[in-house]
């Protein structure tokens, strides 16, 4: 058996009255890689809170390497070789790689001077390690996310971390930079290092993972070794109650909804043709760059195509502009809930009815008794946890957020609906919900489309996708002919159509 | 290496320099006596003041911050040293900026802790400050400039590390003054560079929370700034002071925007994180250049004002441009 690095045991942690961590457990091995899953707000990042000392826990003991941990401050936890790579990284755009590098290592042991060659040669020599290549010189602002994340992995693991926590570090890569974080990662396995990863994303835990702990409203519920869950284990520990992983597959149509031919915008995608029949929910993917994106507000005029032509019902339709799209009854639900989607400062009620507040003004008034039942019917409707219409909508989980993004646009009543990413940062429970709208709403006749790079979200709810590169659409295929793996592979291959 | 040059002859020091030659060539042109070495003397004159503010309102923009006070608590400082200085007899220099120092420390505590620990808006709460110490001195110091000043300050100001006489006989001497910004500048280079605390300043501007998460004390970092900005507007007051021989309470207000012009201008970006000493004494250069020669090109003197203005529209929209096109470029 091998060595154990940390040990946590009966950890409570309780804010003002609210018990964000009712009596974990967790047990990481030299040597490791221990996933932690988990749904949006089980206590994944307090728990990290606790091991990184950030936070002190009301109750529990913490064993690091045997040792009983009395109080566990910032500092120690470092001096310990625990280090924790947060999501954004935490690096300095403004300053070079071997800078970054180096500077956690300088303030850890205390020098007062700055030391620019011996930055430099500790920064190639961490990256030697992991096997990156950046040139040393250069500003942080200029990386990509995935070169950012090696400069956070170096700047861990030069001040001798035993122990290397990542957080949720998927969420910005694409799949080519997953596996080649997962190559490194397994090195640093290799080397003795024990590293818990926090994600919740199905597909890259089975991937990597050695053990798995789930967290649930504060409470661990199952650990053990991978090979001991097997999907539909995971995701009921995960959510607590049964979710089926359904495929979508309805009959063949023969009537079209939306026919788009040779739709070009410069610079960003070129002559994009395809059919959306009725009863079908259509995926559109591609590696970041392809024009997936643009390919979407282009459909809804946020960025409008310059050439081809649109047809939605049998009528052709031009769009210039976001009003344009409306007026065709076309919904988008964009990439960025939070920026683009949502009035965060705004209660739920005047986010629901933002897009449709022509319905209620009546005589010049607003009729707020209607939207408030509309607000209510919706809530319900779309299985959103929130108690009222009234508070704020930032108060509600990502899942839920997102549940009255898609209930907004549903209010106009489209004819056709496009989703950027829908499920980008939604949990599993509230991800399987949003799916089953779709699919209804395909059923009932609405045209969805799907933009996304979610493997398994696109084989399980697309009847047909669209592979876009370098903004040509690649090919399109029926989704009865693929499964994860060969989707994966098209993906990434250099060829230029499928 | 041909790919390091190229870069090396892009950098916003360099465009400043192609701006400052260019400027010359065509003063020169217009004004044939340009081209001598007085125009460096009173360039270098008019430059002293201004490149002491130019200093550490680098510092503060790269940490993230704004300084707009300091002109009120350089010319409060200024003042009460003269009052002090007088109303006790005394004739020390050195303990003329020790008070100007002290002075301005005071007031760059008041600025720290409105911005390190209440969190307030840096923009706003020396615009506060400001306010404060400019309606102290003209409330309970004084409002008529001070012409008679301790003996040694005049004896200072006819101090010469160099002399001309120009072919019409007239003498241009520049003043040993000028050593006080040169001793600032090796100072802050150092400080920047070669310090962990310098690098805090960097990395504080760069991103505040980032730095927390490392183990910089920002709050500590923050303070020391805005304390060092006041202890040098401190001693630019003074400096002034002895250059003019004159104490006077209004004389220095409205001088940031020219100070913030010519440190962006340098290459200091505004959001903060980024700048450099070279970049900040060529700013200063160009501003002066500007303000000294716009008249040989026939521009009225009441058109600097819109000059420097322009100047600062241009400078910053320069900065925010280049780093959308870095931010937008293709990530390596």
């Amino acid at each position: 058996m091998d060595k154990i690095f940390l040990k946590l045991e009966n950890i409570k942690k309780t804010f003002g009255g609210v018990q964000a961590l009712k009596s974990v457990g967790l047990e990481i091995r030299a040597g490791e890689i221990h996933c932690l899953a988990g749904e949006n707000g089980c206590g994944k990042s307090t728990l990290i809170k606790v091991i990184s000392g950030a936070h002190d826990p009301t109750a529990g003991s913490i064993y690091i390497e045997g040792e009983k941990i009395e109080k566990l401050t910032p500092i120690d936890s470092i001096r310990k070789g625990i280090q924790v790579i947060y999501q954004d990284f935490a690096v300095f755009p403004n300053l070079t790689v071997a800078e970054n590098i180096a500077m956690n290592h300088a303030l850890l042991t205390g020098t007062k001077a700055m030391n620019w060659k011996k930055s430099r040669e500790l920064a190639i020599q961490a990256m030697e390690q992991i096997g990156a290549h950046m040139d040393p010189d250069v500003l942080v602002e200029r990386l990509s996310i995935a070169n950012k994340q090696m400069v956070a992995i170096c700047r861990a693991i030069i001040n001798d971390a035993k122990l290397l926590i990542l957080d949720e570090p998927t969420t910005a890569l694409t799949q080519k930079e997953v596996s080649m974080l997962n190559t490194i990662i397994r090195n640093l396995k290799d080397k003795g290092m024990a590293i818990v990863i926090v994600n919740h994303k199905l597909d890259e835990i089975y991937e990597i993972a050695d053990r798995l702990t789930i967290l649930r409203n504060g409470e661990n519920v199952a650990t053990g070794p991978i090979g001991e869950f097997d999907r539909k284990r995971f995701i009921k520990c995960m959510t607590g109650r049964d979710v089926e992983e359904v495929y979508y597959r309805p009959e063949d149509s023969r009537e079209v909804i939306l026919k788009v031919e040779n739709l070009t915008r410069k610079g960003s995608f070129e002559q994009v043709s395809f059919d959306l029949k009725k009863g079908e929910v259509l995926g559109i993917t591609g590696l970041l760059g392809s024009g997936r994106g643009e390919l979407g507000d282009a459909l809804f005029g946020i960025a409008p195509a310059g050439e081809g032509k649109i047809t939605l019902n049998g009528k052709e339709v031009t769009i210039r502009s976001i009003e344009d799209a409306m007026k065709a009854r076309i919904a988008y639900v964009p990439e960025d809930r939070l920026t683009q989607g949502l009035f965060l400062d705004c209660s739920i009620q005047e986010n629901t009815v933002a897009a449709s507040i022509q319905k209620y003004l009546k005589k010049g008034r607003l009729n707020y008794k209607e939207m408030y039942e509309a607000t209510q019917n919706w809530i319900q409707k779309i299985g959103c946890n929130a108690k009222s219409p009234k508070p704020l909508i930032r108060t509600l989980s990502g899942g839920n957020a997102q549940k009255m993004v898609i209930a907004k646009w549903l209010n106009t009543n489209p004819a056709l609906l496009v989703l950027n990413g829908p499920t980008v940062g939604v949990d599993i429970g509230s991800k399987a919900d949003i799916h089953k709208i779709l699919r209804e709403l395909a059923e009932q006749g609405v045209g969805i489309i799907v933009i996304s790079d979610d493997v398994s979200e696109l084989i399980q709810n697309c009847s047909k996708i669209l592979i876009m590169k370098n903004g040509k659409t690649a090919g399109s295929i029926s989704s009865r002919e693929l499964d994860e793996t060969k989707l994966s592979r098209l993906l990434t291959s250099e060829e230029e159509t499928v | 290496m041909k790919d390091r040059i190229k870069r090396g002859l892009a950098t916003n020091e360099m465009i400043v320099v192609y701006i400052i030659l260019a400027l010359c060539i065509l003063i020169g042109i217009v004004n044939p006596a340009f081209a001598s070495a007085s125009t460096v003397v009173s360039l270098l004159r008019s430059m002293l003041v201004t490149l002491i503010f130019a200093a550490f309102e680098m510092m503060v923009i790269i940490s993230g911050g704004i300084d707009v006070s300091f002109p009120a608590v350089a010319s409060f400082a200024m003042y009460a040293t003269a009052m002090i200085m007088n109303g006790a007899g005394l004739n020390s220099i050195v303990l003329a900026f020790i008070i100007a120092i002290v002075i301005g420390m005071l007031f760059g505590f008041l600025n720290s802790v409105l911005v390190a620990r209440l969190g307030i808006p840096p923009l706003i709460a020396t615009l506060g400050v400001s306010s404060v110490a400019n309606g102290a001195t003209l409330a309970f110091l004084g409002s008529k400039e001070i012409n008679k000043l301790p003996e040694s300050f005049g004896n200072l100001s006819k101090v010469f590390i160099y002399e001309y006489v120009g072919e019409s006989g007239i003498t241009y001497q520049l003043t040993a003054l000028i050593l006080i910004p040169v001793v600032i500048y090796i100072g802050l280079w150092i400080l920047l560079k070669y310090t962990m605390l310098g690098r805090g300043i960097y990395a504080v501007g760069g991103d505040k929370n980032a730095a927390r998460i490392a183990g910089f004390r920002v709050v500590f970092i923050q303070s020391f700034v805005y304390i060092l900005a006041g202890a040098l507007a401190g001693v630019g007051g003074v400096t002034y002071m002895i250059l003019m021989r004159q104490a006077h309470p209004q004389v220095l207000m409205g001088t940031e925007m020219m100070v913030i012009a010519a440190v962006v201008m340098g290459g200091t970006r505004i959001t903060g994180g980024h700048g450099s000493i070279s970049g900040t004494i060529l700013g200063v250069t160009l501003i002066a250049l500007i303000q000294n020669n716009l008249i040989m090109l026939g521009v009225p003197t009441y058109a600097q004002t819109f000059v420097v203005g322009l100047l600062i529209v241009v400078g910053t929209s320069i900065t925010s441009l280049r780093t959308k096109k870095i931010q937008n470029s293709v990530k390596i």
